[in-house]
């Protein structure tokens, strides 16, 4: 089937098998492995992108489904090479060890964040209850999404993820058919 | 090159991994394509026990993208047995580990057919058009049942007892004989616990690559081991070691459970070399719950002597140990790595322990975080309380009138090792205050007066653990394969940076930040200057890698006298070009200078001069690295005392934790951000063995706990936020005073969580519950007590069983 889908800013047009998995699309066919597979129930959220601006599983949804939407992964967050305020917040929180988990935390807690601009221990630990972390006992990673609350005030949400018109045509589409 | 402003020992550093970890750059082994790469994906046995009478490939070979289709068979004459490095005694059994199954599985998950394709979807599509028919053997699951030798997972060997081994502290010399000291006890208790099977649940899951063009073997595999692999696939395959290259890139989490040669890992290099193409398997996390190794299954039957006032006097530790269908590269080993530590800080005067380990149809178990550790502190902190319940003295008083005080380090125990330092009244009043442990018990008081549907437990732990492995002449005399030591390298490069090379294999630790804050440190250059290579055996050839909180206490250590190399020649240098006598040669923040004079080269001169080599002292060879190997003299000894507050719901079962604080004294701290992350990551997954995971099989084998639907590994909702604080009374053992913390937090926190919900509803009749404490077997524990009076309440399992015929 034909797709049509922009990732991280850039419209790939792509012949795609039915049942291939969004998440092998961005990993295999545009080498977007930023995006990480971590099981296949859909309960680890490793692989969790955003689809129009709001968390999806990527392993639990076709790329097909993706067509004529807009994806963000992990790598379409940092804009003009500065990182997003839930990126630095993770790194400035210590919220990773092995960072398996962290691309999909950080997706999820940006959309998180976009419900919530001031969520409290309690809020953020439930809005993550889809992402399954080994190594941080999520202590640290509470506290980044707070810290980065403060720092993106007044508030995350899709509109924040749109790329601009420059920004899109500055690249160049590589990939797909 | 610029002196450092403030120590970087002990500074809270962000780590550099970071950068390519949160913005999706990592280099995870499932990352690399290689061109002409061919996928393999692995048919494994639904039964856990059955002779193979035939497997058609024939379909499967047809299907799309199919380049092949092997069975065991294929592999009998190649495959030999996966290695197993811990022959725990000389007459243990073993039996023969194919990577692919031949004629027999003994296992459900153990691979009997594989297939290559030119695609990931490919070759499991294929799979599914494999016929493969089983005759069904007799399956062993339950260790006692197995001791008795009705069915044998292995009828070639003829039991399913692999082995026994024993330490007795008369025997040894290192104390009393515990059958005297239990027939002199005012008070036996005997209790016996299960420690049910975990699963590591790493979050990445594992992935090979293997590229065998050009003469090389080039393997990419998520592992902690890169080192011992190399030496381990050259062992089975015969591919000579120096024509084989390890890589373990980015490697997501490991907690022991990536500590092994796995089959996967061989037959990817079989077919890769078969092939004469790149090969990939990347495991889904069904295949990873079926056949990665599990952790912990035990049954562990302790007898404690004590005197009327509380005294302890002997211990004996009976231990059913469950192998699994293989042994794998340390299963054997993983029990008795407990076996010095169910004494734990107390001054008994007699132990024994006794581990018979067992064959069962089930995934092999092998190391997973604290191996062999939690199970004796579990064992241990259960017994303290179980003590302080039948003498009815104060659960904290009775580890404080037992435990080793400060002014007795080093102290030699009853278990013949000797703990070199550590203050357990230190850490034990910061975790009192912190927790607010009189106030708790007064809120504990009210409720049970007011019979308060949540009741309050208040469960402690005063552990310490071994770690830092290892010494060799000591796993030596455990007949263990390797040594203990640990290597590092540094490179001097002309403009002054330095790049450090280290035998340690981090997987989410941070070790290239904390091996760059020591060698800012000692050589007094800037943190940014120094880049970590690690993972490479081309790069770094020799290694012990990482498990066993070894890394920082053997590796860091190794690095330190690889810098004091440097730094030694280096002086040497500085004095010939600065034309003084060494003896005159001070060094301070990255610079030497004549002692009274103002006269100085800073170490980026010397090193530049070392390297350009015009003019050098008589004998001195060019450049400026340096390596060294650290075996260290003794373990490291790590303790605290965590205090959990849980709520029981009595109407629900529900556990909630209220309140956990964890004191740990891990010796010199190097980056306290990074330990306490560490404590965090260990208190969770020592909760989950309290309160949520368990790898549960059916009547035929069958794990039936192979999603993460089924195996509960916490969410960020299951668990509390933690209170740590550390006490450091540095290790005298390295030159860093580092004792290791991995995998404290985990050994630690499983018997507070369940002393503490016991404490909450003792009260109440309840006298056990078998981990995990899910709400339905607390539940079941609370109802069991209003159905049966004062019976036996062994919720979901064993319970409990006490010398005085059930009166506690």
């Amino acid at each position: 089937m034909h797709i049509s889908v922009n990732v991280d800013g850039v419209t790939y047009a792509d012949e795609v098998e039915p049942r291939l998995l969004l998440v092998h699309y961005l990993r295999e066919r545009l080498s977007k492995t930023g995006t990480v597979v971590g099981c296949d129930t859909g309960n680890c959220g490793a692989c969790t992108v955003h689809l129009d601006g709001h968390s999806v599983k990527s392993c639990q949804m076709l790329a097909v489904q993706a067509n004529g939407h807009d994806v963000t992964t992990i790598e379409g967050l940092a804009r003009d090479g500065k990182l997003h305020p839930v990126q630095e917040a993770f790194h400035s929180n210590h919220a990773l060890q092995c960072g398996f988990c962290t691309p999909g935390m950080i997706m999820q807690a940006i959309d998180l964040l976009a419900d919530e601009s001031d969520p409290d221990d309690e809020t953020v630990r439930k809005g993550l209850e889809g992402n399954l972390c080994r190594c941080t006992g999520y202590q640290n990673i509470v506290r980044a999404v707070q810290d980065a609350a403060q720092r993106m005030k007044p508030g995350a949400g899709p509109d924040q993820e749109r790329h601009s018109d420059e920004h899109v045509t500055a690249k160049q589409p590589v990939g797909g058919e | 090159m610029t002196a450092t402003a403030e120590p970087e020992v002990g500074k809270a550093r962000l780590r550099k991994e970071d950068a390519r970890l949160i913005t999706g750059q990592t280099r995870w082994t499932d990352n690399i394509q290689l061109t002409g790469m061919l996928h393999m994906a692995v048919l494994r046995s639904p039964v856990a026990h059955a002779r193979i009478t035939n497997i058609d490939v024939s379909r499967a070979t047809a299907m799309p993208g199919v380049a092949l289709v092997l069975t065991g068979e294929d592999f009998a004459a190649e495959q030999g047995s996966l290695p197993c490095a811990w022959p725990i005694t000389e007459d243990m059994k073993s039996p023969p580990a194919p990577a692919m199954a031949v004629d027999r599985v003994n296992f459900a998950g153990e691979a009997v057919a594989l297939v290559i394709a030119d695609s990931a979807y490919h070759a499991a599509d294929a799979l599914e058009a494999i016929d493969v028919d089983y005759e069904d053997l007799p399956v062993v699951l339950d260790l006692e049942e197995a001791l008795r030798d009705n069915d044998l997972v292995h009828p070639d060997l003829g039991t399913n007892k692999c082995a026994t081994w024993i330490f007795d502290s008369a025997e040894a010399g290192a104390g009393t004989n515990v059958e005297d000291e239990i027939a002199a006890a005012d008070v036996v208790i005997e209790r016996t616990f299960r420690q049910q099977r975990l699963i590591p649940a790493f979050m990445e899951p594992r992935s090979v690559v293997v590229d065998s063009t050009a003469g090389m073997f080039t393997v990419w595999s998520a592992t902690q081991i890169p080192h011992i692999l190399r030496w381990m696939l050259s062992a089975v395959t015969g591919i000579p070691e120096h024509r084989l290259r390890v890589i373990a890139p980015d490697v997501g989490g490991g907690f022991g459970g990536k500590l092994q040669v796995t089959p996967e890992e061989l037959l990817c290099l079989l077919v890769a070399r078969r092939m004469g193409r790149p090969v990939k398997w990347t495991e889904t996390r069904t295949e990873s719950m079926l056949s990665a190794h599990h952790g912990r299954d035990q049954l562990q039957k302790i007898t404690l002597a004590a005197r009327r006032d509380g005294t302890v006097t002997g211990l004996k530790v009976e231990l059913l140990a469950d192998m699994g269908a293989y042994l794998r590269l340390v299963t054997p080993g993983v029990p008795i790595l407990g076996a010095f530590m169910f004494n734990a800080i107390y001054k008994f005067a007699a132990y024994r322990f006794e581990c018979t380990n067992v064959f069962t149809n089930k995934v092999p178990t092998d190391a997973y975080r604290g191996a062999g550790r939690p199970e004796a502190t579990f064992a241990i902190e259960r017994m303290m309380d179980e003590l302080a319940v039948e003498l009815g003295i104060e659960p904290m008083k009775i580890r404080e009138m037992n435990w080793i005080k400060h002014e007795e380090f080093p102290f030699t125990t009853v278990a013949g090792l000797t703990y070199d330092s550590g203050n357990y009244e230190a850490a034990t009043a910061r975790a009192m205050e912190l927790f607010g442990y009189d106030e708790l018990r007064e809120e504990q008081a009210r409720r049970r007066a007011s019979g308060d549907v949540k009741q309050l437990g208040i469960g402690i732990s005063t552990y310490t653990e071994m770690c830092g492995l290892a010494p060799s002449r000591v796993l030596g005399a455990l007949r263990y394969g390797a040594g203990g030591w640990e290597t590092a390298s540094i490179r001097m490069l002309p403009t002054g940076k330095v790049e450090v090379i280290t035998g340690t294999s981090p997987h989410g630790q941070g070790h290239e930040t904390v091996w760059s804050q020591i060698v800012a440190d000692r050589l007094g250059v800037p943190f940014e200057d120094v880049e970590v290579l690690h993972g490479d055996t081309a790069t770094s050839h020799k290694g012990m890698d990482s498990y066993g909180s070894r890394s920082l206490a053997v590796g860091g250590t190794a690095l330190v006298y690889a810098a004091d190399k440097v730094l030694a020649k280096a002086r040497t240098l500085a004095a010939h070009m600065m034309e003084c006598d060494e003896a005159d040669v001070e060094f301070a923040s990255g610079s030497f200078s004549v002692r009274g004079t103002s006269t100085a080269r800073t170490l980026g001169d010397v090193v530049l001069a070392a390297h350009v080599a015009h003019d050098l002292p008589e004998g001195m060879e060019p450049g400026m690295d340096a390596d060294a190997t650290f075996d260290p003299d003794n373990f490291s000894y790590p303790h605290g005392t965590h205090l959990c507050a849980t709520e029981v719901d009595t109407e629900t079962g529900m556990v909630k934790i209220v309140r956990y604080v964890a004191v740990d004294d891990v010796g010199t701290v190097v980056n306290p951000l990074i330990v306490d992350g560490q404590v965090h990551g260990g208190l969770a997954q020592g909760i989950a063995q309290a309160l949520y995971e368990e790898a549960t099989h059916d009547e035929m084998g069958t794990l039936t706990s192979a999603t993460f639907a089924d195996y509960l590994v916490p969410c960020a909702a299951d668990l509390p936020a933690f209170l740590t604080d550390r006490t450091a009374t540095p290790a005298t053992s390295n030159p860093l005073g580092a004792k290791g913390v991995g995998e404290a937090g985990t050994i630690a926190s499983t018997p507070a969580v369940v002393n503490s919900v016991l404490d909450a509803v003792r009260h109440l009749g309840v006298r056990d519950i078998e981990m995990p404490m899910s709400p339905e077997r607390v539940w079941t524990a609370l109802r069991g007590r209003e159905d049966s009076g004062a019976g036996e309440v062994a919720a979901g399992g064993l319970g409990s069983i006490d010398a005085q015929g059930g009166q506690s």
